[in-house]
């Protein structure tokens, strides 16, 4: 029995130590060095697969929910888009507000995906310091036509790693553009009633053609 | 310099103005859109007349005109558009990107067929975009209230003051004959919508409410490109980055009133840092 014991406390601690070393250089991994190969290995996909060209949408989320979705922290996003009505949400309002933001947020930009064609991303030098654990990412997207699209990242660091808690697209901080939005449904009808609207929201967005994203 | 006095008499304008809307019954809760009410409606007007004429027109010009028809239109009014670009950099000091952009128009003008080819860009000069409500805003004029215009769209107080100088010094306006410039305008509305068919789909998905929406982005875009895409360097205090907001994260989410106070301080050096990098 005490040596099966033993036996099991070593597979464990092996174990632990294995899984952590699997983790370890993800974790290690430089802020701007995380989002350019998160950012290429999406384009790549997405330029060279033929059913999201082809506007599908099931493909095209399932993209953003593997390769995307595991380095993007909704709930620090969620909290800080809804400010300071976000203490006054319970934990399951918060769980339900983060979940139909995180919705909303993966069908648009399935639907921008969808739409990427010859456009390249030309990342900034990073200007950090190693010891920041909240930095952002500049980088342009260098459109077809016309002038190139500043795209930046806010990171922060945690435990699991540098995750993505805000984006910026011409000028403007997403987080930023849904808080009036936010703070004026809240108070038209209170945290269910924002949840009530993303769902819904969300309901149309799913129920929409699947052709949808690509009719110009 | 003499910046002290415009942006007084802007912040009269706006008082004025924003007492004027109180009275008429249509202050919104947000203090940078106190006509809301009135923007809402012109808001909605533009909707319609973009639905029932030229949103479909822009559809077919860009499912019928080939590409590289498309692109020399865009190129074409773009290098006019250049001129004025350039005066407005060197008007804010930035001789560099001027200089840069009278070289464009050289370039573009004779090599690049009257501007139909954008051989500029191509050799690595950028293509900037500036209006004189951007070299205002470089000046030290604040935007006062957002301000939807008639067919124009999303703007402020002060970019609509800087607008006629805007088109005044548009070079297409002295276009003879007058026929060809009418029909000129008309391409290069459409063209330029044309431009943004796939962005206001984009918009419609991700917006609870377009109108906010599209307010609260184009605020904080119109405010970047004054300062080229960097932290505004006037800016009395540095706010955190995300203002009336505590950064909670769940596990100090119930920090009692009290303590708020020093956290606020401690996110100060925060922000500072942020705003260097």
């Amino acid at each position: 029995m005490k040596l099966i014991k033993q036996l099991m406390a070593c597979a464990t601690v092996a174990f632990a130590s294995v899984s952590f070393a699997a983790t370890a250089p993800a974790a290690n991994e430089a802020p701007d060095a995380l989002v350019k190969r998160i950012s290429s290995e999406v384009l790549d996909t997405a330029k060279n697969d033929k059913d999201i060209q082809a506007g599908n949408q099931k493909r095209v989320m399932d993209l953003v929910e593997t390769k995307i979705l595991p380095y993007v922290d909704f709930q620090r996003m969620t909290s800080l888009a809804a400010g300071r009505f976000w203490r006054e949400a319970s934990p399951e309002q918060q769980k339900q507000l983060s979940t139909e933001f995180r919705t909303l947020l993966i069908y648009t930009y399935s639907g921008a995906l969808s739409q990427v064609k010859n456009e390249t991303i030309e990342f900034k030098p990073l200007r950090a310091d190693p010891s920041d654990t909240e930095v952002e990412v500049r980088s342009q997207v260098n459109m077809t036509r016309g002038e190139p699209v500043p795209l930046n990242y806010r990171v922060e660091k945690t435990p699991s790693g540098w995750k993505i808690y805000d984006i910026n697209v011409l000028g403007a901080w997403l987080v930023e553009t849904y808080k009036s939005t936010f703070a004026s449904e809240i108070s038209k009808g209170g945290i269910d009633g924002l949840i009530k609207t993303l769902s819904e929201k969300n309901k149309k967005l799913a129920s929409r053609p699947i052709k949808a994203a690509s009719a110009k | 310099m003499n910046i002290s006095t415009p942006s007084v008499s802007w912040r009269k304008l706006a008082l004025a103005t924003v007492t004027a809307a109180a009275l008429a019954g249509c202050a919104g809760p947000n203090p940078r859109d106190p006509y809301e009410g009135y923007n809402r409606a012109v808001f909605n007007f533009n909707d319609k007349v973009d639905e029932v004429a030229l949103k479909p027109a822009a559809t077919v010009y860009k499912s019928v005109l080939p590409g590289f028809v498309q692109t020399g239109v865009n190129n074409f009014f773009g290098n006019l558009a250049d001129v004025w670009t350039a005066a407005n950099n060197f008007m804010q000091g930035k001789g560099e990107k001027g200089m840069s952009d009278v070289m464009r128009v050289a370039l573009n003008s004779t090599f690049g067929l009257l501007g139909v080819l954008d051989v500029a860009s191509e050799a690595g000069l950028q293509k900037h975009k500036e209006d004189f409500g951007q070299t205002l805003g470089y000046w030290g004029v604040s935007s006062g209230p957002y301000l939807v215009l008639p067919l124009l769209g999303p703007s402020t107080v002060r970019d609509t003051m800087a607008l006629p100088l805007d088109i005044k010094a548009d070079p297409w306006q002295y276009t003879d004959p007058v026929r060809v410039r009418n029909v000129g305008t008309v391409v290069r509305v459409i063209d330029q919508r044309a431009g943004l068919l796939d962005a206001s789909t984009l918009l419609e998905d991700a917006a609870l409410d377009r109108y906010e929406f599209t307010r609260d982005g184009f605020l904080q875009q119109r405010e970047s490109k004054i300062f080229d895409g960097e932290d505004n360097p006037r800016a009395k205090k540095k706010k955190s980055a995300y203002e009336d907001d505590d950064d909670v994260k769940p596990a100090t989410a119930d920090t009692p009133k009290g303590k708020e106070q020093p956290q606020a301080i401690m996110s100060e050096p925060a922000a500072e840092k942020n705003a260097s990098l």
